[in-house]
């Protein structure tokens, strides 16, 4: 039986160290919604999300009382717009208004907020996913709470350069668009490089094709518990340290298996998979950044940062592997620079820079995310980023992603608010020197040799 | 069988697991085990109980235990087992 000892550990877990549940995402197919009249479709994309999740946040909510565990978000996943809107768009109006209509059910169901503007060109773009793409910056200014995501390569397909052109461009336009809230709309804009169907944490959630009608993704977070074990074996060697950081991550992860069968048997939806993710916020204690320097860093950057961030991704997915039937979605530590008081007190220190930022991102997921740029950054110089990180995610086989926000009108050393979980960030500078010449070349990277499995 | 694990954390006064006791009592919920320990004047208790007997939602045991709680100046607290179980057996 239970003893007094366990309970009370699970419990400061939850109250001292930030263990929360952060995310059950309700992953819907609109597949089935598809019609070349616009307005049907769009009555169509209502009711079935409205029919489908309306009972999710006090699910959520009765789950969080009943075991005493805080569920921070709850949201919905749908099927990559660019494939359902594709008969009846015919301008990037037409898209802008789908969104419209997905920010109007997000409200209604009361969930914080909704992914899968999305569109998936890893080896090509087509008109659909093309309008889709260029009605993004409108998109995300009209609305509050849809999140929008682009897969722009793939191990399998290589890197579609077009698209990451385009998406330079879309990202500055996004930026612009939304300039009186310090670019906030592209803080729910995401490109990536194999990009996952069950992925539950926004802004790139996304119900991909494989997926059933429906399905229940949860992601559990928890660096504040990792970081207060680790502190209790201060000095050890890796061979502790690793051990610590695996039983912390199974514990983790095991209240993330429960709450994710529960909400599946009460919504009557199946489970899908847990994310191992450790995914931080602006709280204190609850950063990322902050188990690197328990590991021994002054600050997240230092030279050993890399190994550090390595170790604790692979730990994290060994503990977590054995707690959870079905494990996905990103599934690995997170290192966002404004949701992580941590990684935000190194870059202002001084010892964090995008350049590391990026070579961190080839040993965890995901990729380079919520980092302020200057607002004067080139689209180009944009493009140049993220077709550096979607080849990190190509050549290692591996999911990569690139948020970040040029903020218009702001400079180097600036603060840009964004407010709740999104945190704020001081604005870092960019590699000026110019890639004009490569971005502008047209056309696509080709798939790496080691992705010729067959 | 519906286990619950009910938490009560506070500054030791005469009379909680008494209060606690009759509140579970008056609601048919069967005491299992009860462990309690005393930490630097901190009263530290767990008990394991059945509410399979009880007619009232868990939400409602929930927030009358937690307002008792308040009453004798403790933190109460009910969570199911299962977040337990699953976090320390294999």
């Amino acid at each position: 039986m239970i003893n007094l000892f366990e309970v009370v550990e699970t419990n400061e877990m939850i109250t001292k160290e930030n263990l929360d549940v952060r995310t059950i995402t309700l992953g819907i197919s609109l597949l089935d919604c598809i019609d070349s009249d616009l307005n049907r479709l769009k009555d169509n994309i209502y009711q079935k999300i409205y029919e489908a999740a309306k009972d999710l946040v006090k699910t959520g909510e009765d789950i969080s009382r009943e075991f005493g565990i805080p569920i921070v978000n709850k949201r919905i996943s749908v099927t990559p717009i660019a494939l359902v809107g594709g008969a009846a768009c015919k301008t990037t109006e037409d898209f802008t208004s789908i969104a419209r209509t997905l920010d109007q059910v997000a409200h209604e169901v009361g969930v914080n907020f909704i992914g899968g503007y999305s569109a998936l060109v890893s080896k090509g773009m087509t008109a659909a996913d093309e309008l889709l793409i260029r009605s993004i910056p409108a998109a995300l200014s009209a609305t509050e709470r849809v999140c929008s995501s682009v897969n722009l390569g793939s191990t399998k397909t290589g890197i579609n350069m077009d698209a990451v052109k385009l998406m330079g461009e879309i990202v500055k336009k996004t930026a612009e668009y939304t300039k009186e809230q310090d670019s906030l709309g592209c803080a729910k804009l995401v490109v990536f490089c194999n990009a996952p169907d069950d992925n539950p944490f926004m802004a790139g959630a996304f119900h991909g094709v494989t997926e059933a009608d429906k399905i229940i993704n949860v992601g559990v977070s928890g660096p504040g518990v990792v970081k207060n074990a680790l502190s209790k074996v201060r000095g050890e060697n890796f061979e502790v340290l690793c051990e610590t950081i695996k039983k912390t991550a199974f514990k983790v992860t095991r209240v993330g298996q429960l709450v994710a069968q529960e909400a599946s048997e009460r919504l009557g939806v199946p489970f899908g998979i847990v994310d191992l993710s450790l995914a931080p916020t602006p709280a204190i204690g609850d950063s990322v950044a902050d188990i690197l320097c328990e590991i021994g860093l002054e600050y997240a950057g230092a030279p050993g940062t890399t190994a550090a961030l390595a170790l604790l991704n692979d730990q994290v997915k060994k503990g977590g592997v054995m707690a959870s039937s079905y494990v996905g979605g990103l599934s690995g530590a997170f290192i966002p620079v404004s949701e992580d008081q941590g990684m935000i007190d190194a870059v202002e220190a001084g010892a964090l820079t995008l350049e590391k930022l990026e070579a961190m991102t080839c040993v965890c997921s995901v990729g380079l995310d919520m980092i302020a740029i200057p607002g004067d950054t080139k689209a180009s110089t944009i493009s140049g980023i993220i077709a550096d990180e979607m080849a990190i995610g190509m050549v290692n086989q591996k999911t990569t992603a690139v948020r970040i926000i040029p903020v218009v009108g702001k400079g180097v050393g600036e603060k840009v608010e964004f407010g709740g979980l999104l945190g704020y960030a001081p604005v870092m500078p960019v590699n000026s020197f110019s890639c004009d010449g490569f971005v502008n070349r047209g056309g696509r990277i080709p798939a790496p040799i080691h992705s010729f499995k067959n | 069988m519906n286990k619950t694990i009910i938490t009560v954390v506070g500054k030791d006064t005469v009379g909680i697991i008494a209060r606690v006791c009759t509140y579970l009592a008056e609601n048919r919920i069967n005491i299992l085990d009860i462990s309690q320990t005393i930490v630097q004047g901190y009263f530290n208790m767990m008990m394991i109980v059945d509410t399979n007997a009880m007619e009232k939602h868990f939400g409602e045991m929930a927030d009358e235990l937690q307002n008792l709680g308040e009453k004798i100046g403790v933190d109460i607290k009910c969570q199911k087992e299962e977040i337990f179980d699953k976090m320390h057996r294999i």
